[in-house]
């Protein structure tokens, strides 16, 4: 049995926040769920795939955002409790859909996981998810700990039903991936099919019908700042007068920085976790008790602002402060000592400086960028395109592992901003400056949004290749299947769609698949491809080395070694290829065997041949 | 407040956050309230992985500079990179055998003096234990219990709330079961060199 699936009462487990998050939406009763994959939320959706499989909770990898979000639309239109998971960019996928969600509702429940990743951990930006709050007029819930994301994915399901509306469930990397001791509730029944009850000039949105619906999403927007103002999501505690409103994570650096200065009764503390709409009720009465006020939140000023007017709205004058000088910074993740700093600062009260070690004169330690795996057949096709094309190419690329291609030696990729531009950029690119572009997508970014792009490109005529790097996975976010992943071993009865077919289907002339991990027959393959003009493709198809190893007929490689009596140290393995399974000592260059895959690549461009297949059997 | 602060640093793939898990659940036995945060890059493997975990008073799951009660370095490198995290009441339990990033061992980067900066950190910490994890743990049957070494080490210096007794208890129970009789060597031989050391 999935140990989220425990139904002992009272039970204490430590759990991922993810994890935690799942269980929460488990004892709501949660019957249907979609994700698209995108850390820091990948867990979450990894816990509803596992459990979907000895259960009749029903889960799906959707292509993108959106449609992981239609899905869900769809079954809570019918009454079903659903939750959509994904990573902040991700909202900005399916945003579209939700703003117009938010008009027609929901008759179960639907809530949305927004998992924002300030410090970008792992993503591109470090947008401030709140806003879609103000955006949509829909509420957001914000936990602080590991257990409270329980409690209040729970809660979001309540919320959801009451409202008729979705409700977002925001998140940051520290909740996510941190672990805490979670006490086990009921759980509730599973409800998994439902009916649809035919209302089209309540659900259907035309102009006549958005008019009348905006006016109600309206009338919920007030009803939802009613309860944020009896919410007991929205904590008071202490009575002194300088006070500080705070949210998420920043709530619990103020209450350890606080206990620590052992000044308790000089501040009052109001912790918003129902942040939108904010609660101006409660926010009124705070400020009228305190002298001075500081905003604790990571990211954007969102409360701040709310504060402010609502202070101007009350008629309030006090000094309120958040964002700024010698105070809180828009950028990155906090931490203790800088939330004791500016606390102590700010009202003037003494607190105990942390005096780290002084690590001054120690030595500069290398970094550990992340790197392409050994035997990665993303690092075959660039090292074959840097082979054919070297700089005289643009290089746009796309979101996975395979954006480390930018590092040197291959130093292939010139811009990336979002899933799916790649494809599209290419074109401006290409109609900007007659340069040869060759851009770069992963097997299911191409899903996710790769297509409408290369439908463009067909259809307005551009000149470009496009490079579709499959490795039969998701790779970066866990391995997780896509709509062109041969999933037969896991026996999940889905159709794999083929990329060639699409690719053809939308009218690319020229299409070429190559396995990437034979050389020269991809380089020949890359020279056919770019020199074509208008739209080509070319297919670089290998499985994730890491993937591979997991599938029943995954192959097994025998690892190669260095012949040092061949070698003439021409070193091409290391400027071309630089594969991690590479060492060098006392100037011999050699090759890890625990570290290396067989993939051969660079057996195949060792000048020598002094790159040969180890004899021994591999245990 | 009573809280204790560890953090572990360790290169992708070296177990640091079974170790934190463990550490985790041994708490939950022993009725400690427990809060762990686990960081690592983009890369599957070969990146640095942090994990902290913060044992009894409080509710934060963050460690910031200068507020480790023990630094646990599973890489020699990893732990000077972290030694900012340590005060001068701070202990340091380390692993000595290198793993040199990938830029290193291709001759692009240089890997520091690790038994001279070591040096340097045991006079700024209250005390410093260092010693080859790697080789105790090959010698209880596999160089992947190294982390079980570390946290026998860490188990000795009665720095954390927490009894030898009860960890064995989780190993024993949450480990992969072909691997606790190596696990258990692995801590019980940590905790040997930790006593030599202390």
């Amino acid at each position: 049995m999935h140990p989220l699936l425990e139904d002992k009462l009272g039970k204490k487990m430590v759990m991922l926040g993810n994890e935690a998050i799942a269980r929460g939406a488990l004892e709501a009763g949660v019957a249907f769920t979609s994700a698209y994959p995108g850390t820091p939320s990948s867990e979450i959706a990894l816990q509803f795939f596992q459990i979907s499989q000895e259960t009749d909770l029903y889960f799906e990898y959707s292509a993108n955002e959106k449609v992981a979000l239609e899905i869900s639309a769809g079954a809570a239109q019918c009454g079903l409790k659903t939750m959509v998971t994904m990573k902040h960019v991700g909202v900005n996928v399916a945003s579209d859909a939700l703003m117009t969600l938010a008009y027609t509702g929901v008759k179960g429940a639907l809530v949305l996981v927004s998992a924002d990743d300030p410090f970008m951990f792992s993503s591109q930006n470090e947008q401030d998810n709140r806003y879609y709050g103000k955006l949509s007029a829909l509420p957001i819930l914000e936990p602080s700990t590991v257990h409270e994301a329980k409690e209040m994915a729970k809660y979001a399901f309540e919320l959801s039903h009451e409202l008729q509306e979705p409700v977002i469930l925001r998140t940051t990397t520290r909740i996510n991936h941190s672990s805490g001791v979670v006490t086990l509730g009921p759980m509730a029944e599973r409800i998994t099919k439902g009916k649809f009850k035919k209302d089209p000039f309540n659900l259907v949105c035309v102009p006549a019908v958005s008019r009348k619906l905006h006016a109600k999403l309206l009338e919920n927007y007030e009803k939802a700042r009613a309860i944020g103002n009896q919410s007991e999501w929205n904590l008071l505690e202490g009575q002194g007068s300088f006070g500080i409103i705070c949210n998420g994570v920043s709530y619990t650096y103020v209450k350890d920085v606080l206990q620590e200065m052992d000044a308790p009764d000089k501040f009052r503390i109001l912790r918003i976790g129902l942040s939108h709409p904010l609660p101006d009720q409660i926010i009124t009465d705070f400020l009228k008790q305190c002298e001075k006020v500081l905003v604790v939140e990571e990211g954007e000023p969102y409360m701040e602002e709310g504060v402010k007017a609502i202070a101007q709205e009350a008629g309030l004058t006090l000094p309120i402060a958040g964002k700024g000088e010698n105070l809180f910074s828009r950028l990155y993740e906090y931490n203790p000592v800088m939330v004791k700093k500016v606390i102590g600062t700010y009202f003037g009260v003494p607190y105990q400086d942390t005096k780290p070690i002084d690590v001054s004169d120690l030595p500069e330690i290398p970094q550990r960028p992340p790197n392409l795996c050994p035997g990665c057949p993303h690092r075959a096709t660039y090292v074959a395109v840097r082979e054919v094309l070297g700089d005289n190419a643009i290089y746009p690329t796309d979101i996975g592992c395979y954006t480390l291609g930018l590092l040197p030696p291959l130093r292939m990729g010139d811009f990336l901003i979002a899933m799916g531009a790649s494809v599209g950029t290419a074109g401006g690119f290409a109609r900007a400056t007659d340069d040869k572009v060759v851009a770069f997508i992963g097997d299911s970014t191409f899903f996710h949004s790769g297509i409408p792009p290369l439908v463009n490109a067909v259809y307005n005529n551009h000149n470009f290749t496009l490079i579709i790097l499959d490795n039969g996975t998701t790779a970066m976010t866990g391995h997780q299947p896509h709509p062109g992943a041969e999933v037969s071993h896991i026996n999940l009865p889905l159709n794999p769609v083929s990329i060639e077919e699409v690719v053809k289907g939308i009218g690319v002339k020229k299409v070429v698949t190559v396995n990437p991990l034979r050389f020269k027959k991809t380089v020949e393959a890359i020279k056919e491809v770019t020199s074509y003009e208008g739209v080509s493709v070319l297919i670089a198809r290998a499985y994730c080395p890491l993937f591979e190893r997991t599938l029943p007929h995954g192959k097994k490689w025998r690892p190669f070694y260095v012949d040092l009596k061949k070698c003439k140290k021409h070193r091409v393995c290391i400027t071309k290829i630089a594969c991690p399974a590479f060492y060098i000592e006392n100037d011999n260059v050699y090759i890890d065997e625990t570290r290396c895959t067989g993939c051969m690549l660079c057996a195949q461009l060792c000048p020598e041949n002094a790159i040969l297949p180890l004899k021994k059997e591999v245990a | 407040m009573n809280v204790t602060k560890i953090m572990i640093v360790a290169v992708g793939g070296q177990g640091n956050i079974l170790a934190a898990r463990v550490i985790g659940e041994a708490a939950v036995e022993a009725g400690i309230d427990v809060r762990m945060s686990e960081f690592h890059g983009m890369a599957q493997r070969g990146g640095v992985v942090e994990s902290m975990v913060l044992l009894g008073d409080g509710i934060s799951s963050a460690i910031s500079d200068g507020e480790a009660d023990v630094l646990v370095g599973f890489e020699p490198s990893e732990a000077i990179r972290a030694a900012i995290k340590c005060n001068s009441r701070s202990w340091v339990i380390t692993n000595t055998r290198p793993v040199p990033p990938f830029t290193v061992a291709l001759g692009q980067d240089e890997y520091p003096d690790i038994q001279a900066t070591l040096d340097k950190i045991a006079q700024r910490v209250e005390k410093l234990i260092a010693f080859d994890a790697t080789e105790l743990a090959l010698k209880a049957g596999s160089a992947m219990s190294m982390n079980m070494v570390l946290l026998g080490a860490l188990a000795r210096t009665g720095k954390i709330p927490l009894e030898p007794d009860l960890f064995r208890k989780v190993i024993r129970e949450k480990t992969k079961k072909a691997f606790v009789e190596t696990n258990l060597k692995a801590f019980d031989l940590g905790m040997e060199a930790a006593s030599k050391a202390m």
